[in-house]
C-alpha cells in the first residue's frame, strides 16, 4: 500500500494553487486533509502526476462571521469547527455533525472543504451544506465564482467544479435565533460513514413548524434536499401521522447503494427513521 | 527476631509469585516504544518483497509477464511458480495434511490469491514493481456457496487432486471433498433420537470471520551463503515449528536455520501456520544472497492469511419432556477455502470440536464432518480458542436455548438439569473426551445470583408486555452461556503436529547470585509470559520474579517446544515451568542439606529456602544455596544449578465459565445496547489475575465484534467485500462495552500447579452469549434460531421477518 | 523521483532528509530516523496505531507525506518518558492498569491520549472513550486502557486515582 510517484507543490496564495492546477491540469489534484485521496493513492486506485497541497495557503484557513453569514475556508478543519465559539453559537448542527465524522485524529486534519468538494455521497458536510442553503466559492483561472451547495453535486464524486477550479470557502447564512436543528447518523461504529443519515434545521412558531429544512446524507448518489418531506411538516405540530408522511416522502427520495451497511430497503427505511428522530429532536430543542 | 525481620507474608509477597497482580515486565519497553516487532528488524542491504495477487477467485494464468517491472528502478527480481518449481518449492504442505500453492502455479483459486512475488530495494519500489507485472487471466465460475461445493456440476477446483479419491483423512466423497471425520455411536444416537420424547433440529452456522492482530505477518528471511545458514525473523506463534516445517520442506539441515520471534504484536491464531509470504522472502534471499523482508498490508492480511470458523452446523438433541437431554447429533460442513491449511493438530480433521457435548450429560451422541473445497483463501485457525472449539461451544449453546424454548424452559434451568454433576469428575464425555474437573452448577448459580438472574427475567416479561402494547420498541433479550473448553494439547497420544508430539518445555539456569533465566519452547504475542512464567518459578523455588528472566522465542537457545495457540501455554508450558523449577528445587535441598549438615529429609521447604525441621533458626535460603551451587557442592555432585522439562502432559484441560449477556435491540433500526455483560471464568489456579482479566476483557471483545458484526464476506462473484477496517467489524472504544468479571476456582487435578489456561475462554463462551442475547430478545415474537453475525441490518430483518412491521 | 530535502523538530531534536515526495511520514519516522516505536496497523487510516503528535494535533501518520511535515514539531513514542528517563504519567499507568498486553497499539494510544488530556485534563469515560476512538487495541478491550488515562489524569492533576469500582 505505497502510493506512485508524484510531484509535491506547496503554493502559499490561491491565485498559485488556481495557476498550477489550471497549467498541471488532469494530472493534478489539490491536497487538503488528504484522508480520502491518500489512502486512494496507497490502493493506486488515484495516481496524479502532481499533488498541489493546499496547507500553505494561509487565506484558506478560519472561520468568520460576515453580517448574517458564517464564512468557512475551505482548508478548515473538523476539529476547527469543533473548536469554533462562531459555529458553536451561530449554526450548532455543523458542531454536532462534526462530531460525528471519523475520529479525533482524522478531524485534526480533514477539512470542511475536502469533505464538501470531492462529491463522495458518504461524506456528511454536503448535505448539511444544502440544509443550511449554503454557497460554495470557487476560484478558476477566470476569477471566481459562487455555486450554491444545493447546485454543486450531480453524482458520486461528480460536482459542478470545473478544472482548474478549486473551492476557496463556504458561505453560510446564520439561521435564525430558536431555530432547531438535529443531525441524525446512524453508522455501524466510529469512522464509519453513515448507514443514514438526516439534517433538520427548522423554526417554530406556536408549537407548530414555521420553516423546515431537510438534508440527506449516503442516501443517494448525491447529498439530497427532501423537500417534499418537509413540506409536510410545516405547520404541523409533527404528530405522528404527519411524521409517518414526511418519513415516506423522504424515502421516496432516496436511492441508496446495498452494501456491508445493509440493503436497499434497510437503508430507505432506517433513512425515514433519521429523518422522523431529526424533525422530533430539532423540535424539541427548538425555541 | 528483630524489627527487621521480614514476616512470612512480607517473605512470600516479595517474591510477586503465583496468585499475585504483578505489573509487566514488557511494559518497560513497550510503553517507550522499544519493542522489537519484525518490521523494526533492520539489516544491512535489506531487500524487500511483495506480493502480485489475483483479482480473480477462480481463473487459469495464462502468462505472467515481468518485463517491465524488471525495469523498475529498484527492483531486481521477480519470482514466479516456475522460479519457485527449480527449488522444488511451487506448493508446500500444510498443517492439515493437504498441499497449497506457494504462487498461482496454472491457476488461481481465490481472490488476492499470490501469483508472483517482486523484490526490490525498499517497499516502495516492490510497489512500483507489483503494478508493472502482466498477469493474463482466463476467468473459470467461481465456487462461493459450501452448499453447493458437492453438487454433481460443481466446478472443478482443485485441478492437483484429479483422481485422487482419498486425502490426508480417508475417503474423498467428489472433486471437492475434502474429508469425512465422524466420531460417536451412530446406532445408539439413533436409537436415542427414535425414542425421544421431544427433539429439536437447526441449521447453526458459524461464519467466517478473521483473527486480525493488529501487527500483520511479516517476516525477514537472511540467507548466509558462506555458512549455508538461514535466518528467519518472524511473526510466530511457534518457531520451532517453523524451524523444522523448513528444514523439512527447504531440505537444509536444521541446525543451520535460526528461528527468531520477537515482540509479536497479537496473534490470536493468525501466526501459527506458514504462509507464502515466508516461503518466497526465503526463496529471495536465497537468490539474491540478501536479507529478505515482507510485511503483509491489512488488507493481505484480511483476505490471504488464515481466517477462521465458516462451519455450518445441522444440530439436533433428543430430550425428554422434563428436559433432560438424551442424545445428541450434529453433521458439519465445513468450507475450508482453497487448500485445507487448518491449523490443527495433524490427526484432527475439525479439531477438538468433539467437545460438542459441551458441559452436559449427554449418554450419547454423534457427529460427522465434512470438509469441502471453495474458491475462498485457506486457513481456518483458531482464531482464538482452541481448534474449533468456538466453533463447536457455539454449537450447543445456540442448540440449548433452542431445546428450552421448545420445551418452555428456562435456559438456564434446563442447563443446570443437565450438567456434568462434581461427582462425576473425571468426566467421560460420548464423544470421547475425559474431563479433569469441573463444578459448573456452583459458577453458573454464583452467575445468576450476581446478576439477578430472576429479576431480569421479570423486567423482560414487562418490557415484553409493553412492546406488544406498543409503548415501547425496545426488545430485551438475555444471553446466557456456560461453556466448557479443551485445551491444553496436548497429551502425545492424541496431538501432534505433522508428527510432532505437542509436549512443551522450559528450561530454567539459576545464576550464583541468587538469580536466573528460563527459557521456554512457547512465545507471548501479548499474554504476558515474560511476567507470569518467572511467577511459577518464584512460588516454585523461592526467588524474587524480579530476578528471573524469561526468554522466548529463539530457537538457537530456547528448548524445543510447539509454541504458543489453542490456550497451550499454561497448560502444557506452565507445567514444564514447575516441573524443571522442581528439579532446582530438589538439587536445592542436596545442597542445603549438605550446608546445614542435616539430612535431606530433615528440611522442610519454606517460602523462600529450607528449613530444618523443629530447629526454625536453621535456615538456608534459595539465594544462598545458588551461591553454593557454583562454589561448595557435596562432595560427588556436578556443580550449577539447571534444569529442563519437557512435559508431555496426561491430559487436556477443561476450563469453564458461565456468561451472562443483557441487551436491548431497537427493532427499528436493529441497533442494540449491550446492557449489562457479566463473565465468571473457572481457569484452575490463578497465577495472575490482573493477566487474567486482561485477557478476558480482549478476549470478550473479541467474541462481541465476532457476534455482533466481524465476517469476512465473499459476494456470489467471490470477491471478498469486507477486505478492509472500514467494512470488516473492529469495534472502538466506543462501542465495546463494559465488562464485569468474576471467577471459581476448581484446580485441574493432573496440573502440577491446577492451573487450566485463560486467554481463550471469553471468545469460546463469549459468542455464544451475545448470539443467544439477540436470539432470546427475539423468541417472543416466535424466532428460533437467527444466524449470526447480528449487525444492525440483520437484526433489523429478524424484526421485520417476525411481523414487527406489518401493522405499522 | 527527485527527492526533497526537510528539516524537522522531533522529540525536541532537528532532524533532515531526503524524501520522495511520496514517503509516508510514518515510513520517514521508521525507516529514515529508525525511531520505529511508530507502528503501522491497518494503512487505511482506522486504526491509530502509527499516531504522533504534530504541532499540537494527533495525526495518523500513514496518511501524510513527510514532506507534508517539513518545518513542524513532531513528538513520538520515544519523546513522551520524562526527561530523567523515568515513565510519564501516562505510561506508568498504561502500566499500572494494564492498558497493554502486545504493545503493539500502544505508542499510538500514548500519543492520542497526551494530547486528549492536554486538551481536557480531567475526560469523563465517556469523553475518553471518544477520544480515543481513532485508535484500534486488538487486546486489552480498552476498559484498562481508560482506566490508565484516569490514572495518568489523576496523577497530572495531582489528585488521588479512585479505581473505578467494577
Amino acid at each position: 500500500m505505497i502510493p506512485g510517484s508524484f510531484s509535491y507543490h506547496r503554493p502559499t496564495t490561491l491565485v498559485d494553487a488556481v495557476k498550477l492546477l489550471w497549467t498541471l491540469g488532469d494530472e493534478a489534484r489539490p491536497l487538503a486533509g488528504g484522508h480520502s485521496l491518500v489512502p486512494m493513492m496507497k490502493l493506486r486506485l488515484a495516481t496524479p502526476e502532481h499533488l498541489v497541497d493546499l496547507h500553505g495557503i494561509a487565506d484558506l484557513k478560519g472561520i468568520r462571521r460576515d453580517g448574517s453569514k458564517v464564512l468557512i475556508g475551505a482548508m478548515t478543519t473538523q476539529h476547527d469547527l469543533l473548536a469554533s465559539d462562531e459555529v458553536a453559537r451561530s449554526i450548532p448542527i455543523l458542531h454536532e455533525a462534526a462530531l460525528l465524522i471519523a475520529d479525533p485524529q482524522v478531524r485534526y486534519r480533514g477539512t470542511v472543504g475536502g469533505n464538501v468538494a470531492n462529491g463522495d455521497p458518504g461524506n456528511d458536510m454536503p448535505a448539511l451544506m444544502m440544509t443550511l442553503g449554503a454557497t460554495y466559492r470557487l476560484e478558476g483561472p477566470d476569477g471566481g465564482r459562487e455555486v450554491a451547495a444545493a447546485d454543486y453535486y450531480q453524482g458520486a464524486y461528480f460536482t459542478a467544479i470545473e478544472p482548474g477550479e478549486l473551492l476557496a470557502s463556504i458561505s453560510i447564512p446564520v439561521p435564525p435565533a430558536g431555530h432547531g436543528f438535529a443531525y441524525e447518523k446512524l453508522k455501524r461504529k466510529v469512522g464509519d460513514y453513515a448507514t443514514a443519515a438526516a439534517a433538520v434545521v427548522l423554526t417554530m412558531s406556536g408549537g407548530k413548524v414555521a420553516t423546515c429544512t431537510i438534508g440527506l446524507t449516503n442516501l443517494s448518489e448525491t447529498p439530497l434536499l427532501a423537500d417534499a418531506a418537509a413540506k409536510e411538516v410545516i405547520g404541523t405540530g409533527l404528530d405522528a401521522a404527519t411524521l409517518k408522511k414526511a418519513a415516506a416522502a423522504a424515502e421516496a427520495i432516496m436511492a441508496p447503494a446495498a452494501d456491508a451497511r445493509g440493503p436497499i430497503e434497510y437503508r430507505k427505511h432506517v433513512g425515514g427513521i433519521m429523518v422522523t428522530r431529526a424533525l422530533q429532536r430539532a423540535a424539541a430543542n427548538a425555541a | 527476631m528483630n524489627d527487621m525481620t521480614p514476616t512470612r507474608e512480607q517473605r512470600t509477597a516479595a517474591l510477586e509469585g503465583m496468585g499475585c497482580k504483578r505489573k509487566r515486565v514488557e511494559d518497560i519497553r513497550f510503553t517507550q516504544g522499544k519493542g522489537n516487532y519484525v518490521d523494526d528488524v533492520k539489516l544491512p542491504g535489506m531487500l524487500h518483497g511483495d506480493f502480485v495477487r489475483s483479482p480473480h477467485p477462480h481463473a487459469r494464468v495464462k502468462s505472467i509477464d515481468d518485463s517491465e517491472a524488471l525495469k523498475v528502478p529498484g527492483v531486481l527480481a521477480v519470482i514466479t511458480a516456475e522460479t519457485l518449481k527449480t527449488v522444488n518449492l511451487a506448493w508446500m504442505p500444510t498443517l492439515a495434511g493437504d498441499v497449497q500453492m506457494v504462487l498461482a502455479d496454472g491457476k488461481v483459486l481465490f481472490q488476492n490469491q499470490e501469483v508472483a512475488f517482486v523484490v526490490a530495494t525498499d517497499r516502495y519500489a516492490a510497489d512500483d514493481g507489483i503494478n508493472k507485472v502482466k498477469v493474463e487471466y482466463e476467468p473459470l465460475p467461481p465456487l462461493v456457496d459450501p452448499f453447493k461445493s458437492m453438487d454433481p456440476n460443481a466446478p472443478v477446483l482443485r485441478e492437483d487432486l484429479a483422481g485422487k479419491t482419498s486425502g490426508a483423512h480417508g475417503p474423498r466423497k467428489h472433486h471437492n471433498h475434502i474429508f469425512e471425520w465422524t466420531v460417536g455411536d451412530k446406532e445408539l444416537t439413533d436409537a436415542a433420537f427414535n425414542k425421544a420424547e421431544v427433539t429439536i433440529k437447526e441449521m447453526i452456522s458459524y461464519h467466517r470471520t478473521h483473527p486480525s492482530p493488529l501487527e500483520t505477518c511479516q517476516c525477514v528471511c537472511s540467507f548466509d551463503k558462506i555458512k549455508g545458514e538461514l535466518t528467519i525473523w518472524g511473526t510466530f506463534q511457534a518457531p520451532h515449528v517453523i524451524r523444522t516445517v523448513v528444514a523439512l520442506i527447504a531440505k537444509l539441515p536444521e541446525q543451520k536455520i535460526h528461528v527468531i520471534a520477537p515482540d509479536i504484536g497479537g496473534g490470536f491464531g493468525n501466526k501459527v501456520g506458514a504462509y507464502p509470504g515466508y516461503i518466497c522472502a526465503a526463496v529471495a534471499s536465497i537468490v539474491t544472497g540478501k536479507p529478505v523482508k515482507w510485511v503483509e498490508d491489512r488488507i493481505e492480511n484480511l483476505t490471504a492469511t488464515s481466517f477462521a470458523r465458516d462451519y455450518h452446523m445441522t444440530t439436533e438433541i433428543a430430550a425428554t419432556k422434563e428436559g433432560k437431554v438424551t442424545g445428541l447429533r450434529v453433521h458439519v460442513l465445513a468450507d475450508h477455502g482453497a487448500f485445507d491449511a487448518c491449523a490443527d493438530p495433524s490427526k484432527w480433521p475439525a479439531g477438538f470440536f468433539n467437545i460438542v457435548t459441551g458441559s452436559y450429560d449427554f449418554p450419547t451422541a454423534h457427529l460427522a464432518v465434512d470438509g469441502v473445497y471453495t474458491n475462498k483463501a485457506p486457513g481456518g485457525v483458531a482464531y482464538r480458542c482452541s481448534f474449533r472449539v468456538t466453533e463447536a461451544a457455539y454449537c450447543i449453546e445456540r442448540a440449548m436455548d433452542i431445546l428450552a424454548q421448545k420445551l418452555g424452559m428456562d435456559p438456564a434451568e434446563l442447563r443446570l438439569k443437565n450438567f456434568i454433576k462434581p461427582e462425576q469428575f473425571p468426566y467421560h464425555s460420548a464423544l470421547g473426551w475425559e474431563y479433569d474437573s469441573g463444578d459448573y452448577g456452583t459458577a453458573m448459580r454464583k452467575a445468576m445470583e450476581t446478576v439477578k438472574y430472576a429479576e431480569l427475567r421479570k423486567e423482560q416479561e414487562q418490557m415484553r408486555a409493553a412492546f406488544k402494547r406498543g409503548e415501547t420498541r425496545e426488545i430485551m433479550g438475555i444471553g446466557v452461556s456456560f461453556f466448557t473448553e479443551i485445551v491444553g494439547a496436548g497429551p502425545s497420544k492424541n496431538c501432534d503436529i505433522l508428527g510432532i508430539a505437542m509436549f512443551d518445555s522450559c528450561e530454567i539456569r539459576m545464576h550464583p547470585t541468587g538469580a536466573g533465566i528460563a527459557r521456554m519452547g512457547t512465545k507471548s504475542q501479548g499474554q504476558g509470559h515474560e511476567t507470569t512464567w518467572a511467577q511459577i518459578i518464584a512460588t516454585e523455588i523461592g526467588i524474587p520474579a524480579d530476578n528471573i528472566m524469561v526468554e522466548e522465542g529463539n530457537t538457537d537457545t530456547a528448548p524445543y517446544g510447539l509454541g504458543t495457540y489453542g490456550s497451550r501455554s499454561t497448560p502444557v508450558a506452565g507445567a514444564a515451568i514447575a516441573m524443571a523449577a522442581r528439579k532446582i528445587r530438589a538439587k536445592a535441598q542436596m545442597i542445603a542439606a549438605y550446608k546445614l549438615e542435616v539430612h535431606e529429609d530433615d528440611l522442610e521447604w519454606d517460602i523462600d529456602g529450607f528449613r530444618v525441621k523443629g530447629l526454625p533458626g536453621k535456615f538456608m535460603s534459595m539465594k544462598d544455596i545458588c551461591w553454593a551451587a557454583y562454589n561448595s557442592v557435596p562432595p560427588g555432585m556436578e556443580p550449577g544449578l539447571e534444569a529442563v522439562s519437557y512435559y508431555d502432559p496426561p491430559n487436556m484441560t477443561y476450563p469453564f465459565g458461565a456468561y451472562i449477556c443483557v441487551m436491548t435491540i431497537d427493532v427499528d433500526t436493529g441497533v442494540y445496547k449491550v446492557r449489562r455483560f457479566y463473565a465468571l471464568d473457572d481457569c484452575g489456579t490463578r497465577i495472575n489475575p490482573m493477566i487474567i482479566e486482561g485477557q478476558v476483557h480482549g478476549g470478550l471483545t473479541e467474541a462481541f465484534a465476532i457476534a455482533m458484526g466481524q465476517e469476512i464476506r465473499y459476494d456470489a462473484e467471490g470477491n471478498v467485500v469486507t477486505g478492509s477496517f472500514m467494512d470488516f467489524f473492529m469495534p472502538t472504544a466506543v462501542e465495546t462495552p463494559h465488562w464485569e468479571t468474576d471467577f471459581t476456582v476448581t484446580p485441574s487435578p493432573h496440573h502440577p500447579i491446577g492451573a487450566k489456561g485463560v486467554g481463550e475462554s471469553p471468545n469460546v463462551g463469549g459468542v455464544p452469549a451475545f448470539s443467544n442475547a439477540v436470539n432470546d430478545a427475539f423468541s417472543f415474537l416466535g424466532s428460533t434460531h437467527i444466524q449470526m453475525p447480528h449487525d444492525f441490518w440483520r437484526n433489523w430483518a429478524a424484526a421485520k421477518s417476525l411481523g414487527v412491521f406489518a401493522s405499522a | 523521483m527527485a527527492k526533497t530535502h526537510i528539516t524537522m523538530q522531533v522529540n525536541g531534536a532537528e532532524v533532515e532528509g531526503l524524501v520522495e515526495p511520496r514517503t509516508l511520514l510514518v515510513h520517514f519516522i521508521r525507516e529514515n530516523l529508525q525511531m520505529t516505536g511508530t507502528h503501522i496497523g491497518c494503512e487505511t487510516t482506522h486504526c491509530g496505531a502509527c499516531t504522533v503528535d504534530i504541532d499540537g494535533m494527533s495525526v495518523k501518520s500513514c496518511t501524510m507525506f513527510a514532506v507534508q511535515a517539513n518545518g513542524s514539531d513532531i513528538t513520538t513514542i520515544e519523546g513522551m518518558a520524562n526527561p530523567d528517563g523515568s515513565l510519564s504519567a501516562l505510561q506508568e499507568g498504561f502500566r499500572m492498569m494494564h492498558g497493554l498486553q502486545c504493545g503493539f497499539c500502544t505508542p499510538g494510544m500514548i500519543m492520542r491520549a497526551q494530547r486528549l488530556l492536554k486538551e481536557n485534563p480531567s475526560p469523563t469515560e465517556q469523553e475518553i472513550r471518544m477520544g480515543i476512538s481513532g485508535n484500534i487495541c486488538r487486546c486489552t478491550g480498552y476498559q484498562n486502557i481508560v482506566k490508565a488515562i484516569q490514572y495518568a489524569a489523576a496523577k497530572i492533576n495531582g489528585v488521588e486515582f479512585r479505581e473505578a469500582a467494577e
